[in-house]
């Protein structure tokens, strides 16, 4: 079964062209040179993939792949 | 270590944006000489990238009530209303607002972009939810950092994604309050507004609809995207500026809504900031008599916005999706986007460069805007200078050649 970490990697890789690996330990912004607008777009993409709602104050924490998936995981527990 | 290291990219952007002659961000004009014309480097420019939609900035009304009112009440108020109080002007404006959107009740603040943050932000409570488009301006996005409430972004212009994101909230408590805008001042595109406002009615939302650049431009009285889409009756709050279609500085909110007044003392943004001095109140009322007064002003610039549209993508240039008076044109990347402003610059047009992250889709655009004192001649120039940088730039082909025109002897030779 695919665990909320590899599909956040997946979404992600689809969305960059810069061919940077993507890890559980990658700085969204910093390592990927990603800017708010495309790390909002992004997590718009994960709010389809997981079908729920992650509000902006909520990713505004968030620096790596972990973080959003720890915040993810929060997210769905609480809607379940 | 310095306090601004952390400003690094945005440093490097401006050296960049430096070489090679004048930062488009940081353009210096030397005169002002009407709404279509100003001074650049001692060179005349045609302005088309001032957002100043019906050109009232020099209007002679304006300008007189202005000048009457500085002489009559002094150059400010040097408070806010809550402490300093209400001066004739403001009450005034509000009334003659609220009449011209056939509202109850009209509130002004000092900028748009504060009637935004103060409206947003007051109204969306910690229960509350806003749902707002993906590609609101900066004010929106900032209300709702200001604000306490939960903020979900829906896809640019999609009711249908709207009523699927505000699904997915099922039978949380708190308001449901959408935000979206009449033009959008990047692409120049309008908002579905009859269908958000079924998904607002269907979802038992409020709604929200800025209508900064669509104000005195859409709409058969000039009341916006809101009266051109016949949605009026559904919407509970339209935010507007002063600073574009009405030519001078401010913002304002209108609404039907028992109990918008108690906002005057929970917005921060209106209770903690200087109201507006007499002189700008008196200039703003004059222009919206006058917008009342000619409703051709509105017509006068969407044929322009048309003519502006139709020229370039005859041209060949990628736009954006709908004509209205905000023209964008794509570039293929920044660096190109920024030679072509110069180069325009050069050939006497002024218009404005946009960049990501202030564009949708890391878009790099050649954002004009035309007003309705625009000749059509000088909305051809503007044509006609655009292609040839485009052309140079290798964007576009250069049009098939009019024999007429590029040989003119051949006019001159006798029919055989």
């Amino acid at each position: 079964m695919e665990t909320v970490g590899s599909q956040i990697i997946e979404v992600l890789s689809s969305m960059i062209s810069s061919g940077v690996p993507v890890s559980d330990g990658t700085r969204i912004a910093r390592d990927l040179g990603l800017d708010s607008v495309a790390i909002m777009d992004f997590v718009m993409e994960l709010e389809e993939r997981f079908d729920i709602l992650i509000p902006l104050d909520q990713i505004a924490d968030v620096e790596t792949i972990h973080d959003l998936t720890k915040a993810i995981e929060a997210i769905m527990k609480d809607a379940a | 270590m310095s306090i601004f290291d952390k400003f690094a990219d945005i440093r490097n952007t401006l050296a960049e944006l430096s070489a090679n002659g004048q930062n488009p961000l940081e353009v210096r004009f030397d005169e002002i000489n009407s709404p279509v014309e100003g001074m650049v480097g001692g060179k005349r420019v045609l302005l088309f990238g001032t957002s100043n939609y019906l050109g009232l900035t020099f209007d002679a009304d304006c300008i007189e009530a202005g000048v009457h009112m500085l002489r009559e009440s002094g150059t400010g108020t040097t408070g806010s209303r809550i402490a300093n109080g209400t001066y004739t002007g403001h009450a005034s404006l509000e009334s003659q607002l609220a009449n011209f959107y056939g509202k109850r009740t009209a509130m002004v603040f000092s900028t748009g972009y504060q009637a935004n943050l103060g409206l947003i932000s007051a109204l969306a409570g910690r229960e509350d939810h806003l749902f707002i488009d993906a590609d609101s301006h900066a004010s929106i996005y900032d209300a709702c950092r200001l604000s306490s409430a939960e903020v979900i972004r829906f896809r640019h212009n999609d009711a249908d994604d709207l009523a699927r994101r505000i699904a997915r909230l099922k039978d949380k408590p708190g308001c449901r309050i959408i935000v979206t805008e009449g033009i959008y001042s990047m692409l120049g595109d309008t908002a579905p507004l009859r269908e958000i406002a079924a998904v607002k009615r269907e979802s038992g939302s409020y709604l929200i609809v800025d209508e900064a650049h669509s104000m005195g431009v859409l709409g058969a009285r000039g009341r916006g995207q809101c009266e051109a889409a016949g949605v009026e009756a559904d919407v509970d709050f339209v935010v507007g500026t002063f600073s574009k279609s009405l030519g001078a500085m401010g913002g304002f909110a209108v609404s039907d809504l028992e109990g918008f007044d108690l906002l005057r003392v929970a917005a921060r943004p209106y209770m903690f900031t200087a109201s507006l001095p007499p002189s700008i109140v008196a200039t703003v009322s004059a222009a919206l008599h006058r917008i009342q007064k000619d409703p051709s002003l509105g017509a006068r610039v969407r044929a322009n916005g048309l003519r502006l549209y139709r020229g370039l993508q005859k041209a060949g240039f990628l736009l954006g999706p709908q004509p209205n008076p905000v023209v964008a044109v794509k570039m293929p990347d920044r660096e190109c986007a920024v030679t072509f402003w110069k180069y325009l610059l050069a050939e006497g047009v002024y218009l404005n460069l946009a960049l990501p992250p202030a564009t949708p889709g890391s878009l790099a655009l050649l954002r004009s805007s035309v007003n309705a004192q625009h000749t059509d001649e000088q909305i051809d120039c503007a044509i006609a200078a655009i292609t040839r940088v485009g052309v140079r730039l290798g964007l576009i082909k250069p049009a098939a050649p009019d024999p007429r025109v590029n040989h003119p002897e051949k006019l001159a030779l006798p029919a055989e």
